[in-house]
């Protein structure tokens, strides 16, 4: 169904012969038939962009995927509950235990409050919806809302089927749904949208020279900086441009009006927001768009200069002068400022999007996290299928009809693609670039061939109407005669055009519905006999976390699921996703690979009451803590130089089976896993306690806790708590 | 394990009770039959009395006590006159019972008083059939058990039966949920049998005579307590019955010590959790529809319904095995069709559904029922079988303007016995259910109409500013290119329908027809370019039309050529016509002219879809 949408406006090129009969009987004018056809996509194209990630709410049910959502659904329901000031200084004692968390001042706030203001507003309008529903589908809604974008960014660079093309093409691309389905309430869920605007905006603002399209542009940036710390990425690529604009002689007073209100108006806006705050004008990485900036003011003082001075030697002489002294200037006050520390330098994530190998040997734990890898070609071609073909088919006509907007979408293009290949999370941000090269490919491939078949094609009618002319179609064929196949090799291409995009479309569809529909808080899988069967151990745990501990019950575990247990299991945690405390992390991992008596001390230390462990080995569900583990070495070796990684390896292997190094096989982590699991038979034919995740016999079978007690482990044993014992009575 | 010690207060009350004798010496019980039903964590015990009046005057109240660790957990008393033995057995409807404070009985008892429908004479005699619910009155024994252990409770009652008045013939007997008795008082006459403790016959026994038990035995039933329940009943006059019920759920038997094993449990879940439950069913009434299961965090999947024409089984399984002390909190909501529920009667509607919480043996500590009226109800009247405390709040819902009137019902410590019917009589007239689809065509009706003033206002800040006086040049231009089409186009369909007589000629033969077009034709042509000419001077004088001019001149001139053409065509056509040309002569000397007309007519067209591009 998905796909036959999708092939409608393609269709809608080709069959426009036939629907314009209609059209003329209904007494439209062409201009208005156009229009018509035009909205009539875009509405079908919105409406497709929003359904397509409704797959996940189908499948399992209105819910919050994976693990950042669960912080800003949380934050989000706080939000809505106390008002807005209460959030803006809102003080979290349930997690970092015992250091807490400023959330006001260390969140980018703008999806919260964006979810908050739908859901006020629909409140105002007596619609009782929960507020889960509405952040379920903020993302989709805003998804279906940057296909509009995409459309209007489209027109801007090209013409407008060529943003109907984008539009249609980033309605369904797998690498912006994978982050926008219903549910994952994400960031980046609004901040495509707000990225997209606010470079339309700014196309928009260089292409008219209008204040007016360069202030909705600095709005725009502000929102995204309100939305998502990818704001960076904005605030460097634009500068770039401006530059590149520069350097090829392609200054104009329109670009330095777009630029200078929407860099000025931008930064002071972007100011308001806490967690960026004085950045702008502090940090190494937004020291780029001020250079430009100053850049800039130069030019047009040159400009000035060379106005009042019409001798060009004396010209050239003052252009010298001007460009050492500013280019020096600006040297020196950026060495003032890195040196007294007024500019921070570049943080260790701005390094290692610059060079791919800085977090493996620097910030483990940006390396620990798997969208952090760089991307594999397999990802490329599944997130963007045919589009990776016609990006460069799409840079090519870009550089044909170079003009300001082109040039910009070229550099977001290039830049954004190189970023993708470092992150894989960042194919994100490549997308919308991707999607609209890729859309003037094929609006002006497909543009040219129609235009080859209908001028062949046209007289027909003409012709047939005559009734008598059969002899003057031969005289008129005569006139294209000098390409004999020219007109069915154009039909052949279009049919294959046709066949490529729907094969985009089912591709899409495919992956939307098998690879990122899925919640990850809730598996499913097929059983035996083909039918599905649902492990929901994780919401086991965090509800029995939630109503059988006591309320101020602090709980451990690896910082992955700190995240969710706050969320859903109302409990404080000693870490969680947000990060930003790597010595904190580190300590969680020195415990997790001590001994249990080392360990204890520590858990002590930090009034740790229960310990959670997630554990595949029963399911076969690969991303459990014994597969993180080494990651929980690293970065507890990382701070503490006690924990080695050697020891937990055998000959740099890693192994749980009985050729395991001692270490390993006694450390924490290994014990909580796989307490009393050597008595489980997971499958048949296999010895008790064979680990169906790795494919091996445990090594340690007889596990002894000391410290620690069992205090629940789900039905699947995916989840493992224990409780932490109080201290032995000495007497 | 310890010897489970008596109430000692017990023993002291039985003492004092000695000293009141002779107040209701009037009455005798002939023949006392008791029996407690300890099957579940729920003790009913049943009670029938045959009362003979030995007095002189008539009595009318007959007077039941209680002592006070039942009297504080007593949930549902109900008393009715049985008449007839056996299987003939009848009932009336239940009596009305009051809280009495009797004179110069010991205060130590909480006293009810029943209500007899009509004076017992002097002589006469009547049974009545007692029924009392008794909620948390077991205690667990030990209070903490591991998951291996079973569960023991410990039951404490007296042997004999509390009452003002002499008992001639009593006997008591206790029913087990399994033959696994600990320990239990033997007294005389005590048989232990099967499941089931006999005390007695006892006979001629004095008023208040007390003699305590203690029953130690076996009972792995779920002890499933809700302390909260609330439930909501929203009525939609659409036709349907929406009820949702929010439990907050725990398992009050004994609470589990040490680890919970998942091993022991998966491997031998009766042996090693005895004690916990896994599931409750939900008895629903038939036609329930949109079941759903969930709590705070999500869909809870591990459910199932069967359904049949009397009733909906849903079988719930929380999240986690219950065992002893753990707590869960729910969410289960459904459809039911509204005819099934809500009368007519005496011209006002009213709502008839049950009160209590539709799963067996479950305790509800505080249950609220809240029952949502549509949105301009008015006259609401409640009637409730039993004391409940009620007050009123609204409920803002979906397109609401001043919220729906809920009513609130409370009780606590209700029992699966409460479990009747209950009406919410109300007036409601049926022209409010057209109010909410009205406001939203009124919104989207609102919305068009803000579209439509949108796109007809001007909003322009300054209206001397050159870019708007430009946009306005700009606006009357395509204006008037709009108009220069449309005249070009009737100029075109002229032309076809001459063509179209010159095909009609060539058919018929008829001249003078085709003739009388042309006359018209050429009429028609005239007026166009008549109307044509002011249009053309606009545009010329027009600044901003500057780049269309040349297309729209060339239109022009070419429009004209293919008009001399045409006309030429005919002319030609016409004259051979009447010279009686053959028809391919005819075509011969036209093929020249009629190929220039083709080039022409496809110029004209390629020129206007030009012109319409811009």
């Amino acid at each position: 169904m998905v796909a036959a949408k999708m092939d409608k406006s393609p269709a809608d090129l080709l069959a426009s012969p036939s629907i314009s009969a209609l059209m003329k009987s209904l007494k439209l004018k062409t201009k208005q038939q156009e229009l018509l056809i035009r909205v009539s996509i875009l509405c079908l194209v919105y409406i497709l962009a929003f359904i397509a990630r409704l797959f996940s709410v189908l499948r399992y049910e209105s819910m919050i995927h994976e693990f950042d959502p669960y912080f800003n659904y949380r934050v989000t329901q706080f939000l809505t509950q106390k008002g807005f000031y209460e959030f803006w200084n809102w003080f979290d004692s349930e997690s970092w235990y015992p250091l807490g968390r400023i959330i006001g001042g260390t969140l980018y706030p703008g999806l919260m409050v964006t979810a908050a203001l739908i859901y006020w507003t629909l409140r105002f309008l007596r619609f009782a919806v929960h507020i889960r529903e509405v952040c379920v589908l903020t993302a989709p809604f805003f998804a279906a809302n940057t296909t509009l974008v995409a459309y209007f960014f489209g027109k801007e660079l090209w013409d407008s089927g060529a943003g109907l093309v984008a539009a249609e093409l980033i309605a369904i691309c797998p690498g912006y749904i994978s982050r926008s389905v219903a549910g994952s309430y994400d960031n980046e869920g609004v901040a495509i949208f707000a990225l997209l605007l606010t470079f339309y905006l700014f196309v928009k603002a260089v292409n008219t020279g209008s204040l007016a399209w360069a202030l909705a542009s600095a709005f725009g940036y502000f929102y995204m900086v309100s939305a998502w710390g990818g704001y960076v990425f904005i605030i460097n690529l634009i500068p770039l441009y401006v530059l590149v604009l520069l350097i090829t002689g392609r200054y104009s007073m329109r670009l330095y009006v777009a630029y200078n209100c929407m860099y000025v108006l931008g930064m002071l806006l972007a100011m308001q927001i806490r967690f960026v705050g004085f950045q702008h004008v502090q940090s190494g990485e937004h020291m780029a768009a001020m250079g430009v900036f100053f850049l800039m003011q130069v030019f047009y003082f040159l400009d000035w200069v060379k106005y009042l001075l019409n001798d060009p030697k004396k010209f050239h002489t003052f252009l010298r002068i001007t460009v050492t002294s500013a280019v020096g200037l600006g040297a020196i006050a950026l060495g003032v400022g890195t040196a007294s520390g007024y500019i921070s330098p570049w943080t260790g994530r701005f390094y290692s999007l610059l060079d791919p190998t800085y977090a493996k040997d620097h910030i483990p734990i940006i390396a620990s996290v798997s969208e952090h890898q760089p991307t594999a070609w397999s990802s490329f071609m599944f997130d963007f299928h045919i589009l990776l073909l016609l990006f460069p088919a799409g840079l090519y006509f870009c550089f044909k009809r170079l003009s300001d907007a082109t040039i910009f979408i070229v550099m977001y293009g290039l830049t954004s693609m190189y970023f993708a290949g470092v992150m894989v999370r960042l194919i994100l941000v490549a997308t919308p670039a991707v999607c609209l090269i890729s859309a003037i490919a094929v609006s002006a491939t497909v543009k040219n061939l129609t235009q080859l078949v209908r001028a062949r094609s046209k007289p027909a009618p003409v012709g047939s109407g005559k009734g008598t002319s059969s002899t003057k179609a031969l005289s008129k064929g005569s006139l294209d005669q000098s390409q004999p196949f020219q007109r069915n090799g154009a039909i052949v291409l279009l049919a294959g055009a046709f066949y490529l995009l729907s094969r985009y479309a089912i591709h899409c569809t495919w992956v939307t519905s098998e690879a990122y529909s899925s919640p990850s808080i809730v598996l499913a899988a097929r059983g035996a006999h083909g039918n599905r069967v649902i492990f929901d151990d994780y919401r086991e745990a965090y509800f029995w976390l939630r109503q059988n501990t006591p309320p101020d019950a602090k709980v451990m575990s690896w910082w992955d699921y700190g995240y969710q247990i706050t969320a859903m299991g109302n409990r404080t945690v000693i870490v969680d996703n947000n990060t930003w405390n790597n010595t904190h992390i580190a300590t969680v991992g020195r415990a997790m690979s001590s001994y249990e008596d080392e360990a204890y001390e520590i858990m002590r230390s930090l009034d740790v009451d229960y310990v959670l462990v997630v554990f595949g080995g029963v399911t076969g569900y690969s991303s459990d803590d014994i597969n993180k583990f080494l990651w929980m070495v690293r970065i507890g070796g990382g701070v503490f130089p006690v924990i080695k990684e050697p020891d937990y390896l055998v000959n740099g292997e890693y192994r749980v089976d009985k050729g395991a190094a001692p270490k390993m096989l006694n450390c924490l982590m290994y014990k909580l896993s796989y307490y009393r699991f050597g008595e489980l038979t997971t499958e048949y034919g296999k010895p008790p306690g064979y680990d169906r995740a790795r494919g091996v016999e445990i090594g340690n079978k007889d596990i002894k806790l000391q410290h620690l007690e069992e205090a629940f482990t789900t039905s699947n044993w995916i989840v493992r708590i224990y409780k932490v014992k109080p201290p032995n009575n000495r007497w | 394990m310890k010897p489970i010690r008596l109430d000692l207060s017990l023993l002291f009350l039985f003492g004092f009770f000695l000293c009141f004798s002779s107040v209701c010496s009037d009455l005798v019980i002939s023949k006392l039959d008791r029996r407690i039903d300890l099957s579940s964590h729920i003790v009913r015990t049943t009670t029938s009395l045959k009362i003979e009046n030995n007095g002189v005057d008539g009595v009318s109240e007959i007077l039941l006590p209680f002592p006070e660790h039942q009297a504080k957990n007593l949930a549902f008393l109900s008393v009715m006159i049985s008449e007839g033995k056996g299987k003939t057995k009848e009932f009336s409807d239940s009596l009305p019972v009051d809280v009495a404070n009797p004179v110069g009985m010991p205060p130590a008892l909480t006293w009810y008083s029943v209500t007899l429908p009509k004076e017992l004479g002097k002589g006469r005699s009547l049974t009545l059939e007692v029924k009392a619910v008794f909620t948390h009155i077991l205690r667990p024994f030990p209070e903490k058990i591991t998951q291996a252990d079973v569960q023991l409770v410990a039951f404490q009652d007296s042997a004999y039966y509390l009452s003002p008045y002499a008992v001639k013939v009593q006997s008591l007997t206790v029913k087990l949920p399994e033959p696994k008795v600990e320990s239990y008082t033997k007294l005389e006459k005590t048989k232990f049998s099967g499941s089931e403790i006999k005390y007695g016959p006892y006979e001629d026994l004095p008023q208040f005579s007390y003699s305590p038990i203690v029953i130690h035995y076996v009972s792995n039933k779920p002890f499933a307590v809700a302390q909260e329940l609330v439930r909501e009943i929203e009525i939609s006059h659409w036709g349907n019955v929406q009820v949702t019920e929010n439990y907050n759920l725990v398992h009050a038997g004994a609470e589990i010590a040490g680890e919970f094993s998942r091993l022991d449990y998966q491997a031998r879940p009766h042996v090693r959790g005895a004690s916990a439950f896994r599931n409750l069913v939900a008895n629903l009434p038939p036609r329930a529809h949109s079941i759903y299961y969930r709590d705070e965090i999500g869909n809870i999947s591990t459910s199932n319904v069967w359904s049949d024409s009397a009733q909906t089984l849903l079988e719930i399984e929380p999240r986690y095995p219950m065992f002893g002390g753990w707590r869960t909190s729910f969410t289960i909501g459904y459809g039911l069709p509204l005819k099934d529920f809500l009368f007519w009667s005496e011209g006002k509607r009213y709502l008839d559904i049950t009160f209590g919480c539709p799963m067996s043996d479950v305790v509800i500590e505080n249950l609220t029922v809240k029952v949502v009226l549509p949105e301009g109800s008015k006259d609401i009247s409640v009637s409730v079988p039993f004391p409940v405390k009620q007050s009123q709040e609204t409920k803002i819902s979906h397109l609401d303007m001043v919220g729906r009137p809920v009513i609130v019902l409370q009780k606590t410590n209700v029992v699966p016995e409460h479990n009747q019917y209950f009406q919410v009589y109300y007036r409601f007239s049926n022209l409010s259910l057209l109010r909410e689809p009205l406001m939203l065509i009124f919104g989207f009706f609102l919305f068009f109409f803000a579209c439509v003033v949108y796109t007809h206002a001007d909003f322009t800040i300054s209206k001397s500013s050159p870019s708007y006086l430009a946009k306005l040049q700009w606006d009357e231009v395509q204006t008037a290119i709009q108009q220069f089409e449309s005249i070009i186009n009737r100029c075109l369909t002229v032309h076809d329908k001459l063509e179209a007589s010159l095909r009609d000629l060539s058919r018929n033969g008829d001249v003078q027809a085709c003739k009388a077009a042309r006359k018209a034709a050429d009429s028609l042509l005239k007026e166009l370019s008549k109307e044509l000419k002011p249009l053309l001077s606009f545009l010329q004088s027009s600044p901003q039309a500057v780049q269309i001019m040349p297309k729209v001149e060339e239109l022009v001139s070419k429009e004209r050529e293919l008009q001399e053409k045409l006309m030429l065509k005919y002319s030609t056509v016409v004259d051979s016509y009447e010279k009686k040309s053959s028809g391919r002569d005819i075509e011969n000397r036209v093929a020249a002219v009629q190929q220039k007309i083709t080039l022409l007519r496809q110029e004209v067209d390629d020129l206007l879809e030009v012109i319409d591009e811009i």
